[in-house]
């Protein structure tokens, strides 16, 4: 009973969910609703279980005296904010509000920004001629780096419309062949977790 | 409540799906084999675990930055328990950092459950699978320190991603791992191709599970998403000849918008 309790209520919420979205009109609409409103439910709970673990995480780390200064900053900017935030409000203006506009912001942009300075080193490994299909993506690239400039329309103006024609015509056939593998993986996923025939995660 | 008309296609072609599942789950059972082509990617798992426990070091799995309801993320934590069964057979650590809260409280079950079954509790660590952040970015620096302080020597990146994959996957290249992607995301996919050793794309991400455990009725699946793909090839050709013709209404008719 301990695989086939969770297999069955796997297999009735996937069919609600599945038939519902063949319908339309309010009683629908309503069972999507409550769908959502229960998974924003065990959201909520998972959340204290994920602070929970955090703050286990970090204890333990300090315990062992292990990246110590690491674990401080996490465990004092984690229940420094809820303090903030419960005791002295997250308005406008309040100091909950400027550590997150003045600090998590700025950090969130430099993380971000990193992205590209490790994307010219990853161009620069990708784009190395070693044999026939890196040379072609080295070709096609440069071509749509050159043409989608004003410098690709001084060369020619036949080069930005032939850029395009290399993303809206191999381009998008390669994507789309991967999107009906994804779309067809994904139907297949969902079927085998809904029909009990993938396990792995009751095991 | 009235049935809607423009997604009767879908529900036709998930009906012959399920005829073709079935009808290939029957002839696993029967003990036919199937043929799978090889996956290098795939092929590779069981080689950068036994890297890891070589030199002594863990192995990282992302599970990808999106929630449960996403596909992507199942078909994560399905190759998750596989991974983790191969970890606690050569009795290797895994590190699983999370983003979203209900993937953290399923991937730690996933990896428990996996040890359990292996016979092997004992080698479970309940820090071993956390929680971050919700935060990209955050989540992004944080794994990324994880990669260079505890060394790891292995990174599986499983999932769904957005402009953090190359973050995640350039850091990990360069502190000298072996590193396995698998995303559905289009996106990101030349990312991970370009700073991965092996990735599975698209469909191979998804069909990895099955490849991993080697089950027949598992495999058997594929082998049925493979007969789908062949009709939406054939109706493909049939679409291009009756568009090149000039017989739409006939497409318009059978797929309506």
């Amino acid at each position: 009973m301990k695989k086939e309790i969770p297999i069955f209520i796997v297999f009735f919420i996937g069919t609600i969910g599945f038939l519902q979205y063949f319908f339309i009109g309010p009683i629908s609409k309503s069972v999507y609703t409550l769908l959502l409103e229960w998974f924003q439910g065990v959201q909520g709970m998972a959340i204290v279980m994920a602070v929970i673990s955090l703050t286990k995480r970090h204890l333990h780390n300090l315990k062992r005296k292990k990246d110590t200064f690491y674990s401080l900053v996490t465990l004092s900017s984690l229940y420094g904010m809820i303090i903030l935030g419960v005791f002295f409000g997250i308005e406008k203006g309040s100091t909950f509000d400027k550590i997150y506009e003045y600090v998590m912001v700025p950090l969130n942009a430099t993380t971000f920004s990193l992205l590209a300075f490790y994307m010219a080193s990853a161009s620069y490994r990708a784009f190395r001629a070693r044999n026939l299909e890196s040379t072609l993506l080295l070709l096609s690239a440069f071509i749509l780096m050159i043409g989608f400039t004003s410098f690709g329309d001084m060369i020619s103006d036949k080069l930005p419309s032939f850029a395009q024609w290399i993303l809206d015509v191999p381009n998008l056939a390669a994507q789309r062949g991967i999107t009906l593998g994804v779309a067809l993986g994904v139907l297949a996923t969902s079927l085998k977790i809904m029909l009990g025939i993938e396990r792995s995660w009751l095991e | 409540m009235g049935i809607d008309f423009a997604k009767l296609p879908v529900f036709f072609s998930v009906l012959i799906y399920v005829f073709f599942l079935l009808y290939y789950i029957s002839r696993a059972k029967k003990g036919e084999k199937l043929f799978l082509r090889k996956i290098s990617g795939i092929e590779a798992v069981d080689e950068a675990i036994g890297r890891a426990t070589e030199m002594g070091r863990p192995i990282l799995y992302v599970p990808g930055l999106s929630s449960i309801d996403d596909v992507a993320t199942i078909a994560s934590l399905n190759i998750l328990s596989r991974v983790s069964k191969k970890a606690g057979e050569y009795e290797t650590d895994i590190i699983v950092p999370n983003r979203n809260p209900v993937v953290y409280t399923v991937a730690k079950e996933v990896v428990k459950q996996a040890y359990a079954s292996i016979g092997r509790p004992d080698l479970f660590k309940e820090d071993s699978v956390f929680y971050i952040t919700d935060s990209q970015f955050g989540y992004a620096a944080a794994v990324c320190g994880l990669m260079v302080r505890e060394r790891t020597s292995t990174n599986f990146f499983m999932g769904m991603f957005w402009a953090e994959s190359l973050l995640l996957a350039e850091t990990g290249a360069s502190t000298g791992a072996i590193q396995i992607a698998g995303t559905d995301a289009i996106t990101q996919l030349p990312f991970f191709v370009t700073a991965c050793d092996y990735t599975l794309i698209g469909e191979e991400f998804y069909a990895a599970s099955a490849y991993l455990s080697g089950e027949p009725i598992l495999v058997s699946t594929i082998r049925s998403q493979d007969a789908m793909k062949s009709i939406i090839g054939f109706l493909i050709l049939l679409g291009g000849f009756l568009s090149l013709i000039g017989k739409v209404s006939i497409i318009e008719f059978l797929f309506p918008k």
